[in-house]
């Protein structure tokens, strides 16, 4: 369903931000659940640096929106134990950089303790956190690790690209019973979008052709699908039809959706934030070869962040990641536009 | 520290005292077992056997309701037994069997039993004490007064995940007791190789209160953990036991020539001197709690629970293999 769909159907349409979407999801959950609580840094009162959670304090109490410690690995796997006995945490971790402090609770235990237990024990926690560069932040605040989680069997990865899929994935993720990482591109909490009023959840493994065309597919995630989409307005003009797939979901992916799309158009790039190798673009593109290989005009083509770490100075930061132009750039040449 | 402030635990009846030596033989009894069945190759993987701490595991669980919750390590069938597992279904899931308690998909390091609450044998050093922590912060969310135990080796004392869910402990008053079982050895290193400072103080620098018992003497442990468990249910927050033990085999099982890290002597010195099931049996007898009859009796259900555990394991079935993909996700 697109987000015009979803407006339609899901009550008054309205306009809210991205981060005021994450917060009602969160508010709704918490309400209806009495085993929802957060656990993070400068999560009540502050309501996180990006004031994501402002708010939920005063109306879910100290109880249930708990200010920890500076300890990524004890929120991490206090979480774990309190998910496994009974709770449905949801994990604040500040800057997506920062989840490199969490992976053995995340790797080897969140993951693995439902497969290990022969299915007895389930770990139903989501763990929020950001991705993304362009912030002038440096090389440990701006990347986009997302990739590490897909990789890890027994984790789902949550990629949200408007406030509409926010919101939804956001509860969605809240009611699996597994543990969910759900990475919210920094740069798009103010960005506004319509969200019915209604309650509303979005599967997982579903994916969204947020424009549909017929001469290129462009594969997207999260910050990716804005980029892809103003590359497809410019390609508009250029007489090139562009498809723009945002899948949503790393894990799990909806391969159906990519590979139908890509035989329809017979060319996809896959453009993700991540650093490109050995990236979440090398799998997607792997997919598309795997499915429509005797569908394709041109090979697979993958645009990813640099691999390099993320440089401060504006002039340099700004090379690092795919931007319309750049998307524009290549798919002109996968048309034999150039 | 907060002594005086709970209850004193209730003198140890005859039942109970019973009770601790069924459990630390089942547990002996288990592991040597464990031992053969590996020699014989028919056990795979990995097998770190307790022998030689079976007072502590016992000590502490007879101390704990069903509900309340353990977290384990890879050294874990003592824990696991002394919780209440069944030998059976333990033996099946040692040897991969779908009748395990995980259906072999856990094993000896990964062992868990949901239904008494033990949440799980955990093969990361240090990796469990956030599980442990978090069980006791969701029964306090739920309100509920189970409590938690966190057993560990010393070697968990280098891993930062520990002292970062003590900070949180203390902070919020969880009812979670850390149990620190010093075997002397980090694998094949010995613990001052690897421990600055004093132990105890490590729980100290967080205002925790801390015991330092000999975990030899499953009276003494029963007794401590009795007091400490009521201290956590009452909702005074969290406490911190050193258990000086050790672990009478190698690392694991196939840790035989282990001159270069622990002398014979030594070993010899803790078997003949130092042996919790020995102790336990001295003791019974000189306070007449039981006859060498009585004990010999039970000494001969137990080796029939294990004979009967491990050739129901045997002949139990491999899991299908189409079991390989389920459970990745609930
Ligand atoms: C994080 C981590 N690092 C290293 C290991 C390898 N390792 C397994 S057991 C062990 C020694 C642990 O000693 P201790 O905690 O004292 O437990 P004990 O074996 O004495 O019961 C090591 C280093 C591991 N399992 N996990």
């Amino acid at each position: 369903m697109t987000t015009k769909q979803a407006a339609l159907i899901g009550g008054s349409a309205r306009e809210i931000t991205f981060g005021q979407a994450i917060n009602e999801a969160l508010a709704e959950e918490m309400r209806r659940d009495p085993k929802v609580f957060i656990l993070g840094e400068d999560v009540a009162e502050a309501g996180t640096p990006f004031k994501v959670l402002s708010g939920l304090v005063k109306e879910f109490g100290k109880e249930r929106v708990i200010d920890s410690p500076i300890s990524e690995a004890a929120i991490t796997g206090v979480c774990v134990g309190a998910a496994m006995t009974g709770m449905r945490p949801v994990v604040d971790i500040m800057f997506g950089d920062f989840v490199t402090l969490t992976m053995d609770q995340m790797v080897n235990q969140a993951a693995k303790i439902h497969y290990m237990s022969g299915g007895k024990l389930k770990v139903p926690m989501v763990m929020r956190t950001t991705l993304g560069a362009t912030r002038r932040s440096a090389a440990q605040h701006s990347q986009s690790l997302h990739a590490w989680f897909s990789h890890i069997p027994g984790l789902k990865v949550a990629l949200p690209s408007t406030p509409y899929d926010a919101k939804g994935l956001l509860k969605t993720a809240i009611r699996d019973d597994n543990p969910v990482v759900f990475f919210e591109d920094k740069m798009m909490y103010q960005q506004k979008g319509s969200v019915p009023e209604g309650e509303y959840t979005i599967p997982f493994g579903v994916a969204d052709v947020k424009r549909p065309g017929k001469d290129i597919t462009l594969v997207a995630t999260s910050s990716m699908v804005q980029v892809s989409l103003k590359a497809a307005e410019i390609l508009d003009q250029a007489g090139i039809s562009a498809e723009v797939v945002d899948v949503r979901t790393t894990a799990p992916l909806d391969k159906e959706t990519i590979i139908a799309s890509a035989k329809k158009t017979s060319r996809a790039i896959v453009v993700d934030e991540g650093y490109e190798r050995y990236g979440v673009t090398a799998e997607i593109a792997s997919v598309i070869a795997d499915g429509a290989f005797y569908y394709l005009d041109a090979p697979v083509k993958r645009m990813g962040a640099m691999d390099v770490p993320v440089p401060f100075s504006p002039v340099l930061e700004d090379q690092t990641v795919p931007t319309p132009e750049s998307v524009v750039e290549m798919a002109k040449t996968l048309c034999g536009r150039r | 520290m907060a002594k005086n402030k709970t209850k004193s635990p209730a003198s140890i009846g005859r039942e109970q005292w019973l009770r601790f030596y069924r459990q630390m033989l089942k547990i002996r009894l288990f592991e040597e077992q464990v031992n053969q069945l590996y020699m014989s190759a028919k056990m795979p993987g990995l097998a770190h056997l307790y022998i030689g701490q079976e007072a502590v595991a016992v000590g502490v669980c007879e101390a704990l309701r069903a509900d309340d919750y353990i977290t384990s390590t890879y050294r874990g069938h003592g824990h696991c037994l002394a919780k209440g597992a069944a030998v059976d279904k333990m033996f099946a899931e040692l040897l991969g069997k779908v009748n395990g308690y995980c259906r072999g998909k856990g094993g000896s390091m990964h062992i868990a039993d949901q239904e008494r609450g033990n949440l799980g044998a955990n093969a990361i050093v240090a990796g469990s004490t956030g599980i442990a922590t978090g069980a006791a912060m969701s029964a306090k969310l739920r309100g509920s007064d189970q409590v938690a135990v966190c057993f560990f080796g010393e070697g968990a004392l280098g891993q930062g995940l520990l002292y970062e869910c003590m900070n949180m402990a203390a902070l919020w008053k969880l009812p979670v007791i850390y149990l620190c079982e010093n075997n002397l050895y980090n694998e094949y290193t010995h613990y001052s190789e690897t421990t600055a400072g004093e132990i105890e103080a490590r729980a100290r620098a967080f205002g925790i209160p801390t015991e330092s018992i000999d975990g030899q003497d499953v009276e003494l442990v029963h007794k401590t953990l009795q007091r400490l468990v009521e201290r956590a249910r009452q909702g005074d927050g969290p406490s911190f036991v050193l258990c000086s033990t050790y672990r009478f085999h190698g690392h694991h099982v196939g840790d035989i020539d282990r001159a270069y890290y622990r002398a014979k002597k030594e070993e010899e010195e803790w078997k003949s001197k130092r042996d919790p099931v020995k102790l336990l049996t001295d003791k019974l007898l000189r306070l007449k709690i039981a006859d060498p009859k009585l004990l010999q009796k039970i000494e001969n259900e137990t080796r029939r629970e294990i004979e009967d555990g491990v050739q129901f394991a045997l002949n139990a079935p491999y899991p299908d293999p189409d079991e390989v993909d389920q459970h990745v996700y609930a």
